[in-house]
């Protein structure tokens, strides 16, 4: 396939993002240049707290510190809408919502400008598009419409195993239609969930595995232990966030008992669906 | 006390300075870290000029209020041995002290019982186990830097300090002036797999201050073919 006709993806990270890290804001970048210059956005979608997990804070904290984080990110956006929600959204949907809006606005607009979140960003992202229907100017459908890809850690990968976590159709969807960037640093143990799991087997083709060589061990509920232990967490997570987290104490021992007792709401649906 | 690390500092990452609040077994506390990076006649593989990496130290630390770079290893004329630099600095701290006996009163904490900072050497589990390599350090030294000094080690992936403690009859006889900082969390950000990213194109956005990155950019550093071309200007 020549380079010309390479489609465009759009890189999507669900997660809590409680709270987002430095390792989060890697994924990205591992994705991208895995992905060799076919990457044209990254969003990350924070969770609604809906969602129940432990500790889990109010989702206008985790979006705005998500915000601040990406605030120096030329690419990466923070999309609000899954947060916004009033029930927990499963992650096929919000797939399914973010490339029903590639597609959408890139139908209805031939000058490829679609509505983004954030109105600063929005000049850039069209003149790239600009740039490339320039390029492609003699061959009007060339590149066609982005295509979303789920980014995520092997341990989202291997989340998949959890019993009444994940529908089976959800998952069967998120890897035939969408496809999974998986930022792995045990390459092997991912390798080989794939191959005990049938559907995944099936679209081996369409999960892409990428070595990370750094351990990093950044994860948000070690942040929010140390933060408990009075630790530092500078230079785990961008300066901003840090200060943010500091200024407001986002991350307490009470705060960590919140959704104590409360089944995750992923659990509940499944195993209510299951029953009835 | 202050701690002080001497390091090559091929670039400045971000983790090489988070241990430094890491240590608070309750005696110390810490007031002020240095780095130093080394002089270009140490001659390591990759070393980029002094200048700039003294330049990138201070980007990164723009924003911390106890951290500083300090340049004086590397506008040495020669290659200092690392206890050499610590007298140096710790001649400094004893000079900038107030003259008058105790603690500035302005300070809020109560004037400890020996009002003199001590300088440590702070250095990951890496940096333990040279001390093994014959003729890389001198004895004598090593006894000075244990004993006069003292070290702040941060564990490191793979590397186990206790035994690289036990393994030395001079740094066990002085482990208790070992402190063992436990690193809450593992960040394994290696200089040497930056500038091997670099080499290659790819992104180390997040594992460096975004102006060490530009820095990086602006002076065309760790590219593929600048390695030997900047030890040369």
């Amino acid at each position: 396939m020549e380079n010309s006709e390479k489609t465009e993806l759009v890189l999507l990270a669900c997660g809590s993002f409680n709270p987002i890290t430095n390792m989060h804001l890697r994924l990205f970048e591992l994705a991208k240049d895995y992905m060799n210059g076919t990457v044209i956005k990254g969003i990350i979608s924070p969770v609604g707290d809906a969602y129940k997990k432990k500790g889990l804070i109010s989702a206008h904290h985790r979006v705005f510190m998500a915000q601040l984080a990406t605030k120096n990110s030329e690419w990466v956006e923070v999309d609000t809408w899954e947060s916004l929600q009033k029930e927990w959204v499963e992650t096929a949907k919000v797939l399914r919502h973010h490339q029903e809006k590639l597609e959408a606005s890139s139908c209805g607009n031939e000058q490829g400008s679609p509505v983004l979140e954030r109105p600063g960003r929005k000049r850039k992202w069209a003149e790239q598009r600009q740039d490339f229907s320039q390029k492609k100017s003699l061959e009007p459908k060339t590149k066609g419409v982005p295509k979303v890809k789920l980014l995520c850690g092997a341990d989202l990968l291997e989340s998949f195993g959890v019993p009444n976590l994940w529908k089976s159709e959800d998952i069967t969807q998120i890897v035939r239609d969408y496809g999974l960037i998986c930022i792995t640093r045990a390459g092997n143990d991912a390798q080989k969930f794939i191959y005990e799991s049938d559907v995944l087997w099936k679209y081996q083709n369409n999960i892409h595995l990428v070595n990370e060589w750094i351990t990093n061990d950044i994860s948000s509920t070690k942040i929010r232990q140390a933060l408990r232990r009075g630790q530092s967490i500078r230079y785990l997570v961008p300066d901003l966030v840090q200060e943010y987290i500091e200024k407001h104490d986002l991350y307490t021992s009470e705060s960590e008992e919140r959704n104590v007792g409360v089944i995750l709401a992923p659990l509940q649906r499944n195993m209510a669906e299951a029953n009835s | 006390m202050s701690l002080g690390s001497c390091q090559s500092h091929g670039n400045d990452k971000g983790e090489q300075i988070l241990p430094y609040k890491c240590c608070n077994g309750g005696m110390y506390q810490v007031i002020a870290g240095i780095i130093s990076p080394v002089n270009d006649k140490y001659g390591k593989k990759d070393l980029v000029a002094a200048r700039h990496r003294v330049a990138m130290a201070r980007l990164a630390l723009q924003t911390s209020d106890w951290i500083r770079v300090d340049p004086w290893e590397s506008e040495q004329v020669q290659w200092l041995e690392t206890v050499k630099v610590l007298r140096h600095h710790h001649r400094e701290l004893l000079r900038s002290l107030p003259q008058k006996e105790g603690l500035d009163r302005g300070k809020a904490h109560p004037a400890a019982p020996t009002a003199v900072p001590e300088l440590k050497l702070l250095c990951g589990a890496d940096v333990l186990k040279t001390f093994q390599t014959p003729n890389l350090w001198k004895d004598a030294h090593i006894q000075e830097i244990v004993e006069k000094f003292g070290l702040v080690c941060v564990g490191r992936a793979g590397h186990d300090a206790e035994r690289y403690i036990l393994g030395l009859p001079i740094l066990q006889k002085y482990q208790h002036n070992i402190h063992l900082a436990r690193e809450p969390v593992q960040n394994e950000i290696s200089a040497t797999y930056i500038r091997r990213a670099l080499s290659q194109g790819q992104s180390v956005k997040y594992l460096l201050p975004d102006a060490v990155i530009a820095y990086i950019k602006d002076h065309n550093l760790y590219t593929k073919d600048s390695s030997w071309k900047d030890n040369n200007t």
